[in-house]
């Protein structure tokens, strides 16, 4: 184990943690201005990445096919807030859960139906090969690529809620949305477009990510629990605590699923560090979640007030 | 002086009822020979899965439908029963006094540690919390390769009770878990008719008033999550027997979810609720499989239909229904008033 081997997994963990931050991001702006829980987040993540997947097929082009992706993406998602999502701003957490289940499920099925269980989708030939960002560290350049998509999405995400109107009417609709509606705030049109952009950048994570996770049906499932864990662990309605989050969330996962079994082969006899390893490794998040929830309950930079 | 005492009406409910439960029941325990005359023996597999699911839907129901608490992570409980007897099983114990009793002991002991802990918290960081914890057990039951893995736990035989109901295993089995529905839905029915009932119907209404009326609300809690955790851990040991098998899978979220989509469907916060629900869901699970692979994106329609038109499920309808048969009874009432 050394000091290359920590490096590279962090990197990855900041990779994979970046990724998390734009599902998180969406999702706890949702449910801090809206205070609706959407499981079919990641439904959204999915479709990104499955349209991504088959318009690649037409225009051979990746990030023309990431951009068009998107922009189909958040009409669907602005479409659904439209329809159906409204409807359940007014209901208790339970409706809105067992609610978007229901929709995963249509969701899931329907691209099953649509494309099948699974697409194809590589990354392109000009991003394969990897790059010396360090004296004997080679790194995947495509996931350089990721990275500085993802850090440059935090910044103008970051820019958009702090320095502008819009950002300062977000930030006021997810501390305390019957007050900003008081003080004149066009909270529905603000929540549409704030759902839409969620959509847009679960779809730019979907298809980021898809060559390395593979497009698949379900493929949402697993990414939007643990952006639930960002956010509760980041505070609800904190863009700058699901940041936060994300990446610690990123960085224990990534780390704890490569670096874990090593550490423990070396404590513990083989046949127990092999069990244990993957086992701790995959609860680990689990845990960091329940820790912070006991000594800071609403998470650590909760916006609500 | 000598006035009749008003005549009670003749209160119609209560009769419909029983004589509809003492059909029900007929219904239930002649299925098996009913079955066999028509040559469908192999659906009474499929009706004992539906119980099983039934007494898990119904334990979510005590804490989900009764208590207001949003768990999402039951489907851990009936894994972990589930898995206890899988292991006993696979271990050569297969008695079943022992074997039940240590799986929901069990069970109850982990909801006692799961639910010390998230019910310090509220809303949705409960729910996020009892998903945390359904995950956890999920991934152990995963990584654990001498359980099986995620290849999950096969057993060669089903549990001893020590008397046979009848010669045939899976008619045995059907009696078997008949009789433990009928327990559950009893002990739930004694349990949610009682003082301690009550103090969870208030904490539905509003957990913060009952503190402050002196009642300790998170010792009823969390008496309530233990219960309903040991009832999901029958259903699991059941389970176990009935499919022989017992994978991770059981203890996915989206097995939690299925669970609490069933409480819906069935009616939140009513005795049988949880049974209907299983009933149905599972029915058209089976019924739309016949005519497409593609069977969620029905029910998913179906579910969300539900919630946003009859969000008490199938007793929605039994609502209408009393307020139908109400206008029956003022007829009766004003018959019986008149002079």
């Amino acid at each position: 184990m050394t000091g290359i081997l920590i490096l590279e997994q962090a990197l990855n963990g900041l990779q994979f943690g970046l990724m998390l931050f734009l599902l998180a991001s969406g999702l706890t702006l949702v449910f801090g201005i809206m205070d609706m829980i959407n499981l079919a987040h990641g439904a959204l993540y999915m479709i990104g990445a499955f349209l991504t997947a088959w318009i690649v097929q037409f225009t051979q082009s990746f990030f023309l096919s990431v951009f068009l992706a998107v922009i189909l993406t958040s009409l669907f998602g602005m479409l659904l807030e439209k329809t159906l999502l409204k409807t359940l701003y007014a209901r208790d957490h339970m409706s809105q859960v067992l609610a978007t289940f229901a929709l995963i499920l249509i969701l899931n099925e329907s691209v099953k139906m649509i494309w099948g269980t699974d697409l194809p989708l590589s990354a392109p030939d000009y991003l394969s090969g990897p790059v010396e960002i360090m004296p004997g560290l080679m790194y995947s350049s495509y996931r350089l690529v990721i990275i500085a998509t993802g850090l440059l999405i935090a910044l103008l995400l970051y820019l958009l809620v702090s320095q502008t109107k819009m950002g300062a009417w977000v930030r006021a609709g997810a501390s305390n949305r019957s007050m900003a509606m008081a003080m004149g705030i066009n909270i529905n049109a603000l929540f549409t477009s704030v759902f839409g952009l969620g959509a847009a950048l679960c779809a730019v994570a979907g298809a980021m990510l898809s060559p390395l996770l593979a497009v698949q049906v379900g493929m949402g499932e697993n990414i939007l629990i643990l952006a639930f864990v960002v956010i509760v662990i980041g505070g609800i309605g904190s863009v700058w605590g699901a940041f936060v989050g994300s990446i610690l969330v990123g960085c224990v996962d990534t780390m704890g699923r490569s670096l874990l079994p090593f550490l423990f082969r070396e404590f513990l006899p083989p046949q127990w560090a092999s069990a244990a390893g993957p086992a701790v490794a995959s609860i680990l998040v689990y845990v960091l979640m329940a820790v912070v929830l006991f000594i800071k309950p609403q998470g650590l930079f909760n916006q609500r007030s | 002086m000598s006035s009749t005492p008003p005549q009670i009406p003749h209160n119609p409910k209560t009769l419909t009822h029983a004589i509809g439960l003492s059909l029900i029941l007929g219904l239930a325990l002649a299925m098996p020979y009913l079955l066999d005359k028509l040559g469908l023996d192999y659906y009474l597999g499929t009706l004992t899965k539906m119980m099983i699911y039934g007494i898990a839907a119904c334990s979510l129901n005590l804490i989900l439908g009764y208590g207001g608490l949003v768990s999402f992570g039951h489907a851990a409980y009936v894994g972990i029963g589930a898995y206890a007897v899988g292991i006993l099983i696979s271990q050569g114990h297969q008695n079943a006094w022992i074997d039940i009793p240590l799986a929901v002991m069990l069970c109850a002991g982990f909801a006692f540690m799961i639910g010390f802990i998230c019910l310090r918290t509220r809303g949705v960081y409960f729910i996020m919390i009892t998903l945390a914890f359904a995950q956890m057990l999920y991934y152990l039951s995963n990584s654990i390769k001498v359980f099986g893995g995620d290849e999950g736990l096969s057993i060669k035989s089903r549990l001893d009770f020590g008397v046979q109901l009848s010669s045939k295993s899976d008619v045995h089995l059907y009696f078997v878990v008949l009789i433990f529905l009928l327990l559950s839905l009893y002990f739930i029915h004694r349990i949610m008719n009682s003082k301690f009932g009550q103090v969870i119907k208030a904490l539905k209404d509003d957990d913060v008033r009952v503190d402050s009326i002196g009642i300790h609300g998170f010792k009823y809690k969390l008496a309530i999550f233990v219960i309903a955790g040991a009832i999901g851990g029958l259903a699991g040991a059941l389970m176990v027997n009935q499919q022989k098998y017992v994978s991770p899978n059981l203890l996915h979220w989206t097995q939690s979810g299925i669970l609490m989509v069933m409480v819906i469907l069935g009616g939140v916060g009513t005795l049988s609720g949880g049974l209907w629900g299983a009933l149905l869901l599972l029915t058209l699970e089976s019924v739309i499989s016949e005519y497409t692979l593609h069977w969620q994106f029905y029910v998913g329609w179906i579910l969300l239909a539900v919630i946003l038109m009859a969000p008490k499920g199938l007793s929605s309808f039994s609502v209408l229904w009393s307020r139908v048969s109400k206008v029956g009874q003022f007829k009766h009432k004003a018959r019986a008033i008149k002079p």
